[in-house]
Order: C-alpha cells, then sequence, then structure tokens
C-alpha cells in the first residue's frame, strides 16, 4: 500500500548531539539513523481524540488556582501551519513554563526562586479550523542551569505538537524577542541561524488587550506532506 | 531582528528538548495503559499538592486483542539509566486498523475502544512500562505487509529532538518479511525486538554505545 509522505527535516532543525548542550553528549546516538519510507505508521496518528487522551481545553493559565497569579499577563496567539502555509486544523498543542520569578512547580527544580500558589504553569489548547489559536498566560522569568558556569536559561514557553501524523511530532520553545540571554543559551542555539529566530515570537500591539494583558504572535511550522505517494518496490 | 513572523524565514519549527520539567506538562494519568483505568504513564511524586491539573485517563471499554505489558530500561552513553525521559507510542489495533482519518480501509475494523497512543515517563529507576494490545499485521510499501510493530519516540532532557524508533516482537507474525526491519543491517536488528518474558516483553533503549538501539529518520 502506498502512501503519501511527509518531509523530512529541514536544515533548521538542531544535531541531536549539540555538546554545548552538555546533556546531550551522553543523549544522542552515535551510529546514524536509518532511512525508512514511511508506511501507513509514520503517516497516521491520534487525530480528533484529544480530549479523550489529554483532557478537555485548559487555554487561561492564570486562571487554574484560586487567585491570580503574579507576573507580567500576556496572550499569546497565531496559527499552526504546513510548510504549505495550510492551516492545521483541530490539533493540540500542550504548554508548560515557569513562573514569573523562574520557578517550576515540579518537585525537582529547587532553585531559590520563589514559587506562586496560583500559577501551576500547564495548559492545553486545539486548534480551530482555520488552525488558529491562543492562550492566557503570565510571562515567564529566566533561571540558572547548570550546564557551565553562570548558565541562564531565556524565559521560554514550552509547546508539545502532535499534528495529524507520528512523522508530524513537534516539541519546542517559545522565545521572547530583545531577551539577552538566547545569545548565549546553548539550547537555542543549536539550532542554527537565521533558523533559530524561527522560535522568537512577535510582539504585536494588535494582538495586546487593552488593560488586560500584552500580545504576542507565535506560528507553529509542522511538515508538509509530499505531492506523490511513495513508489513502494 | 528576524523572527517568528518573518515571511522569509517561513519554514519548519526548530525542535527543542522537552528538559527535565515535563511531568506537570506531557504524560496524564494512565497514559501508559492503553486497555485499562490505572494511572501507570504518569509521575504525581514529581508534582506538589494541588497542582496535579493533567487528565485522568477516560474510562474505556473492554479491547480486543492480546493485552501485553511493555517494560523496560532508557540508557544512556555511559550505560546509566534516564530517569527523565519520555516514551510515546503509537500502533495498530488488533486487527491492523490505524485509529486515524488517514488509515481509510473500512474492510479492516477499528476498535471503538483503542485509540493506540500512549505516554509513559520514566521512573527514578529509568524504567518505563505501557500496558497495550499486541497490534496486527499492517501494510508496508507496495504489496509488502509489515510484522506486528509499535513506533516509538523518545523524548528528554538531553535530547534535542525526538528519537524515533520501533519494536517489532520476538514472537512476531512476519519478522522475516518486514520490509523496515529489511533496511536494518542484520547484525544490529536484534535491537529492535523485544524479547517475551512472564506477562509480556522487555525491551530497552540504548540511546549510545554498545547495543546502541537503531533509530530511524522517520
Amino acid at each position: 500500500m502506498d502512501v503519501i509522505g511527509y518531509h523530512h527535516e529541514d536544515a533548521g532543525q538542531p544535531p541531536s548531539l549539540s555538546p554545548a548542550y552538555a546533556s546531550t553528549v551522553a543523549r544522542s546516538p552515535r551510529q546514524p539513523l536509518i532511512q525508512i519510507p514511511h508506511t501507513l505508521t509514520e503517516v497516521t496518528g491520534p487525530a480528533g481524540v484529544w480530549d479523550k487522551l489529554m483532557g478537555p481545553s485548559r487555554a487561561d493559565l492564570t486562571r487554574q488556582q484560586k487567585g491570580e497569579p503574579l507576573g507580567q499577563r500576556i496572550v499569546v496567539s497565531g496559527r499552526v501551519l504546513d510548510e504549505a502555509g495550510r492551516p492545521v486544523p483541530n490539533t493540540v498543542i500542550e504548554i508548560w513554563q515557569c513562573n514569573a520569578a523562574g520557578r517550576y512547580i515540579h518537585k525537582k527544580d529547587q532553585w531559590d526562586a520563589p514559587l506562586d500558589p496560583n500559577f501551576t504553569g500547564a495548559g492545553l489548547v486545539v486548534t480551530d479550523a482555520a488552525g488558529a489559536y491562543e492562550y492566557t498566560t503570565i510571562r515567564p522569568g529566566a533561571y540558572p542551569w547548570g550546564n557551565h558556569f553562570n548558565a541562564w536559561r531565556p524565559a521560554h514557553i514550552h509547546l508539545s505538537l502532535l499534528g495529524p501524523a507520528f512523522a508530524t511530532r513537534l516539541v519546542t520553545q517559545l522565545y521572547f524577542p530583545d531577551d539577552p540571554l538566547i545569545e548565549i543559551d546553548p539550547i537555542a542555539n543549536a539550532v542554527p541561524l537565521p533558523y533559530r529566530q524561527r522560535m522568537v515570537a512577535r510582539f504585536d500591539i494588535a494582538k495586546t488587550k487593552p488593560n488586560w494583558a500584552l500580545g504576542y504572535a507565535f506560528d507553529i511550522v509542522l511538515r508538509g506532506r509530499d505531492a506523490t505517494p511513495f513508489e513502494g518496490a | 531582528m528576524s523572527d517568528n513572523q518573518s515571511p522569509d524565514l517561513f519554514g519548519q519549527t526548530p525542535s527543542q528538548t522537552v528538559g527535565p520539567f515535563f511531568h506537570y506538562g506531557l504524560p496524564w494519568k494512565g497514559g501508559a495503559d492503553l486497555v485499562g483505568q490505572s494511572d501507570m504513564g504518569a509521575r504525581p511524586d514529581l508534582i506538589p499538592e494541588g497542582h496535579y491539573v493533567l487528565n485522568l485517563a477516560s474510562p474505556k471499554g473492554p479491547v480486543a486483542g492480546e493485552v501485553i505489558e511493555i517494560s523496560g530500561r532508557v540508557l544512556d552513553g555511559d550505560g546509566q539509566p534516564i530517569p527523565d525521559a519520555l516514551l510515546e507510542i503509537w500502533q495498530a489495533n488488533a486487527a491492523g486498523r490505524y485509529a486515524s482519518l488517514d488509515d481509510a480501509r473500512e474492510e479492516v475494523p477499528l476498535d471503538p475502544n483503542f485509540i493506540g497512543f500512549g505516554r509513559a515517563s520514566t521512573s527514578a529507576e529509568g524504567e518505563y512500562r505501557f500496558r497495550t494490545i499486541k497490534p496486527g499485521r499492517t501494510p508496508g510499501p507496495g504489496n509488502s505487509w509489515q510484522a506486528p510493530h509499535i513506533a516509538i519516540g523518545v523524548l528528554g532532557r538531553g535530547l534535542i529532538k525526538r528519537l524515533c524508533t520501533r519494536l517489532y516482537f520476538e514472537d512476531g507474525d512476519g519478522n522475516r518479511d518486514d520490509p523496515i526491519l529489511a533496511l536494518v543491517p542484520e547484525s544490529r536488528r536484534n535491537t529492535l525486538i523485544a524479547q517475551k518474558i512472564d506477562g509480556g516483553y522487555r525491551f530497552d533503549i540504548v540511546i549510545q554505545g554498545e547495543q546502541e538501539t537503531v533509530f530511524f529518520d522517520v
């Protein structure tokens, strides 16, 4: 059975071994990846059943606890597209992040910055028929990490997408414009320039909600599909 | 400076690691139990009281097929277990049909109680565990047939992008004729074969080094 496959990685994807991000050294394969044609396994995925798996939408991360979290309230919106610019409708985006002080609620995060009892930092949105999404949160802080002396992660939001198929899975991070830490961050810079900048959101006064929240634009581009089926042997 | 909205930069959004703190964002309770109602797959021990906002798996009816448990360890290049990895699986149902709009073969039945997608966090000891059913055979390229297999994605701290592999079964029907296994050098095929043990199958994932698992360019 011949199926229409998805494009492979483009030049903007980082290598698994990115030594400046020290943990990749022992956590990247040394053997080359084996090329395979896409089969039904790779071009299918659990589309449209997100609520059965991950639960209902949670698009406002500022209203998950009793009170309002501290920090700068922001709205992030955009579209999920394929490489041809076509919208990817009804696809899930999972979101997680630290609080305004740069602290995750995760028990392994032992950095001495305050926890915010009113901020958990996990959300979920599903794109509409036009591939559009929007969520409300607070701007996350920067935080130190142990990669090298005086290492600090730039402020970022973790984003996870499944897209229509096993082949379109993407986990990425959203960064903020004018953050000086991006330039010296080994994780962001595992992605070569200019492609790294694809992960930097744009401040948008038109998306900003008067008297409420600053607006940022961020589109997410998943792998596109080939034009013709793979010709099997 | 160019950014996410620059037309001249339009293209695939780059992959980034899930980092070490994904446990309250990704693995839901029961994510690793594709047939039952347990909370397998989550790590509530890493999330403070009052902050567990993730889903509980919705109730499922009986699932057709042979129920199996798949377990193993995820190991790094120093042979050390990886306690902050996340595995995702995707598989066909017992009849060999994917619960996906892109598998339109109406002659092969869907199972209303089986989706075929799961997630498991590794434990502090680097162990993972899924409960699922043994998938049926599915079509491969041309007129070929794939042996029963489960597609696996490996995510985690230190993994800047997902690694993709496949699990085949030691006693699987058709391994010898599988068109994907045929692309793997014979000396490395054993890294893709789960070994039968009491109550299920054992499948370690070795990210690097001797017995390094075969990863695919998907």
